[in-house]
């Protein structure tokens, strides 16, 4: 699980280490992601294993569009600027909420009879449900993707030059908005990817994303903001600490755990655990 | 007479780098004092320690014969250390006025007090016609005098200037010039740090040269800059980057 | 030259008394019950989102946690009435002083967190304080408390037949905050919270200790909010841990603020009179047939409003104003 957390949050990272840019609406992208594979599941039979790289297209478009329609403009705000970004992202959410209700109503759905779906394999005697384990692997798999990615290829080159100094960027002929604009469609992508798989295991509904999108950016800032391996880390530290807390605690009180390791680590380490001082 | 201020083996390190090393200085009542170096001397450091932004490593500092070195900012200027910033921190979303009440608060409780004092400081400085336009909209050179502004209602007894002069066109340095000379006239000691020597030396009654951390050389500007030492660290520095 | 200054706050506080007068007579005309309800509500919000402007707009602190001050104000009120029999007037003061408390006593450790890091300390800590109530049993956990009401009584502060008397206090209450926020205006603490909000450094070095100041900020912030929603403990008399403490309230503290004008006297009253009647009217008119189109209108309004006007809407007026001057 923690593996998967850290999957949902990478894609905040990315943005928020990007252009320093916190996506309010990202639980909602998860969400979109979920009715994406329910519908290729339900209409086209196509497994969510196959679906994934299809949800990861569908969102990769979606956060560039979420960036050059709003965010782009929220940026260019006089005033105000945090809070701009707060509630342009904010409000899009409550959109995109409205939106789902409208037209996938209200009602829980569920993909079942996946591949994947309800089985367990046991690995050294402990009974692991497949689809948890399946999400680890394809978040180690992203995660290292993400990696070369960034630091093999050109534009993942002129993603980390962009963001140490977006100024000299565009002296060099980038442009700084292609750049932004690919950045939150990798986001989008990845939050795509982890949409996928939590489909498998977990209901479907308007308001999933809101469950979510709070242990999203505890993941995020428990890392340190912007790190991308701070939101691997972090993601790992907030699974081990959701299961540990399922033990002592009852399982309505387990997000507590969580929230109280993110108030401890910041309050230590004001910047995360792996933020630069 | 005692100094105002005083430095004694004052050491700051930031991890391996050594900014200053035992830095003993006296500053005494009423007099401009020039603080000058080549960049990275050490200036900024030693200024934002009398500052209070951060305390010293090692050593102490004595401000009017109290120990200030583990005083955060906010009570050094209370017991009179103003200060302006190198790098411009007006509060951009207030007015002129709004800006300098907030310095003029530290002395002045009751809100008309306070007011009236920070009218008196803007006539004072020359921006009394811009009182009511918002801090972002000024000029740079304006921006500068703000800074001083701001500083001078806290009513301090000692105030650090940091490159108030720096980046000016010459009109605009003269005027500067002649506001520290005006600041001077009130009572109101000078610590000043400026990297260019042609514009302070003529103001300062003495100057303080500070290289690699330390002090080089100690005395009166026509002394100082015929100094071969200063000579050597600062000018040939210069020189070797004019070339 | 201070003429102009004076003559400012004189002509807000006029435009407000005239403002308060006005609204005072509305329910004289207006008999309907639904559209009273809409006006306590917007007086509510108004006075909460003023109150969440002075530690957010003025000081620059921005708390997407207030709902734990509100939910803390409605359940100190509504425990000790049901528990102990304490009326709520009493309740209300006991509500603010406590929600103070814990706000100074939360802003010890995150006061040195910056930006992003302090607005998520916020959200989590209101959380955390959603989740324990939920779980404890005493103070009725999910299912929340029912204050019993028994008829009329300005003593126990309930109202069966009519809606105006929590009218009347709610306008009380949005005047109350307004005033707090209008004197703080010209206090050295608004000086303070705005020095500290421009720019913390420069505030240090003029003698502002940045620490404190925030902490004032805040202690008053949640007070007035606690006091809130001890009102609102009282209007709807029933309270559950996720209809007074949940994150859409800190949200809908915020939004009035931001819209009207963050930072500004007028922002938050001007914020609350647009967004909560069409709040409620897209909930009513549309929530109930159209299945999520209200929540799609609600939300492109914020975006459309927070990309055209990132001052706030106060900015309209204020440019006419010294277009007027000019």
């Amino acid at each position: 699980m923690g593996l998967l957390y850290g999957l949902i949050a990478v894609g905040l990272a990315l943005i928020f280490g990007l252009m320093d840019v916190v996506n309010f609406a990202h639980g909602e992208f998860l969400m979109l992601a979920m009715y994406v594979t329910f519908f290729l599941f339900t209409f086209f039979a196509i497994d969510p294993l196959l679906s994934a790289p299809l949800a990861a297209a569908a969102l990769f478009v979606l956060g560039a569009a979420v960036y050059l329609v709003i965010v782009r403009f929220a940026m260019r705000a006089k005033a105000n600027v945090g809070m701009v970004q707060i509630f342009a992202t904010f409000g899009l959410a409550i959109v995109m909420r409205g939106l789902a209700q409208l037209f996938f109503t209200a009602d829980y759905r569920s993909v079942p009879n996946s591949w994947l779906g309800g089985k367990t394999v046991s690995v050294a005697g402990i009974f692991l449900p497949q689809p948890q384990l399946f999400g680890a692997l394809v978040a180690i798999a992203a995660f290292g993707g993400l990696y070369l990615f960034i630091n093999r290829t050109d534009f993942g080159r002129a993603l980390e030059a962009t963001r140490e100094d977006p100024g000299a960027v565009a002296l060099v002929g980038i442009d700084k908005n292609r750049v932004f604009a690919l950045g939150w469609g990798l986001g989008g992508a990845l939050v795509g990817l982890a949409g996928a798989i939590m489909a498998t295991f977990f209901y479907i509904y308007p308001d999933v994303g809101a469950s979510f999108a709070l242990i999203a950016y505890v993941t995020v800032a428990l890392g340190g903001f912007g790190s991308v391996f701070g939101a691997f880390a972090g993601g790992i530290v907030v699974g081990l600490v959701e299961a540990t807390t399922a033990l002592i605690l009852p399982p309505s009180l387990k997000s507590v755990g969580i929230y109280a390791v993110y108030l401890l680590v910041v309050f230590i380490r004001p910047r995360g655990l792996f933020g630069s001082m | 007479m005692t100094a105002l201020l005083e430095t004694r083996g004052v050491w700051q390190r930031f991890g391996g780098l050594i900014a200053n090393s035992d830095v003993s200085i006296s500053v005494g009542r009423g007099e401009i004092v020039g603080l000058i170096g080549p960049n990275g001397a050490g200036k900024s450091t030693l200024f934002n320690l009398i500052a209070g932004v951060l305390p010293p490593t090692q050593g102490s500092i004595i401000f009017d014969g109290e120990d200030v070195t583990n005083l955060p900012a906010a009570a050094r200027c209370q017991r009179g250390i103003g200060r302006t910033f190198q790098v411009v921190k007006s509060f951009e979303t207030m007015t002129v006025i709004d800006n300098v009440i907030v310095g003029a608060l530290v002395r002045n409780t009751v809100m008309r007090e306070a007011r009236r004092k920070a009218h008196e400081v803007l006539e004072f400085t020359g921006l009394a016609a811009r009182a009511d336009v918002l801090a972002s909209d000024l000029v740079p050179a304006e921006k500068r005098r703000l800074e001083v502004a701001r500083a001078l209602a806290t009513e301090p007894k000692l105030l650090l200037l940091d490159e108030v002069l720096t980046g000016l066109t010459p009109t605009e340095a003269q005027t500067g010039v002649a506001l520290v000379r005006k600041v001077r006239e009130t009572g109101v000691t000078v610590l000043m740090v400026e990297h260019v020597m042609e514009i302070v030396m003529p103001l300062v009654d003495r100057a303080i040269v500070l290289d690699l951390g330390k002090v080089l050389a100690e005395g009166k500007p026509s002394d100082v800059v015929r100094d071969p030492n200063v000579i050597k660290a600062y000018l040939g520095d210069r020189h070797a980057v004019g070339a | 030259m201070d003429k102009q200054f004076v003559e400012r706050r004189r002509r807000d506080l006029i435009t407000a008394a005239g403002l308060a007068a006005v609204a005072a007579i509305v329910p004289l005309f207006v008999k309907d019950v639904y559209v009273q309800n809409i006006m306590v509500l917007t007086l509510m919000y108004a006075a909460l989102s003023q109150s969440w402007n002075i530690l957010s707009g003025y000081c620059g602190q921005i708390s997407l946690g207030h709902a734990l001050y509100f939910g803390l104000g409605a359940y100190t009120t509504a425990l000790l009435f049901t528990k102990f029999g304490v009326l709520p007037w009493f309740g209300m003061i006991a509500g603010g002083l406590i929600s103070a408390a814990i706000a100074m006593a939360l802003g010890y450790p995150c006061f040195r967190l910056g930006g992003h890091y302090f607005a998520i300390a916020t959200i989590v800590i209101a959380e955390i304080g959603l989740l324990l109530i939920q779980n404890w049993d005493w103070a009725g956990a999910a299912l929340g408390i029912d204050i019993p009401v028994r008829g009329d009584s300005w003593l126990k502060f309930q109202f069966t037949r009519s809606k105006l008397p929590y009218f009347y206090f709610a306008l009380v209450l949005a005047c109350v905050a307004w005033f707090v926020t209008w004197w703080l205006e010209d206090s050295k603490w608004g000086y303070w919270w705005r020095a500290v909000k421009d720019n913390p450094q420069a505030a240090e070095s003029l003698g502002v200790v940045v620490f404190n100041s925030k902490m004032g900020a805040a202690a008053v912030s949640a007070f007035l909010v606690a006091v809130g929603g001890s009102f609102y403990a009282q209007f709807v008399s029933y309270i559950d841990p996720g209809s007074v403490m949940g994150f859409q309230f800190s949200l809908l503290m915020a939004l009035p603020a931001v819209l009207g004008g963050i930072g500004t006297l007028w922002g938050p009253m001007l914020g609350a009179v647009i967004l909560i009647p069409i709040t409620e009217l897209t909930r009513s008119y549309i929530g109930g047939s159209g299945r999520g189109v209200d929540l799609i209108v609600y939300g492109a309004l914020i975006v459309l409003i927070a990309l055209a006007r990132p001052e706030g809407l106060v900015g309209l007026f204020s440019r006419r104003r010294k277009e007027a001057t000019r």
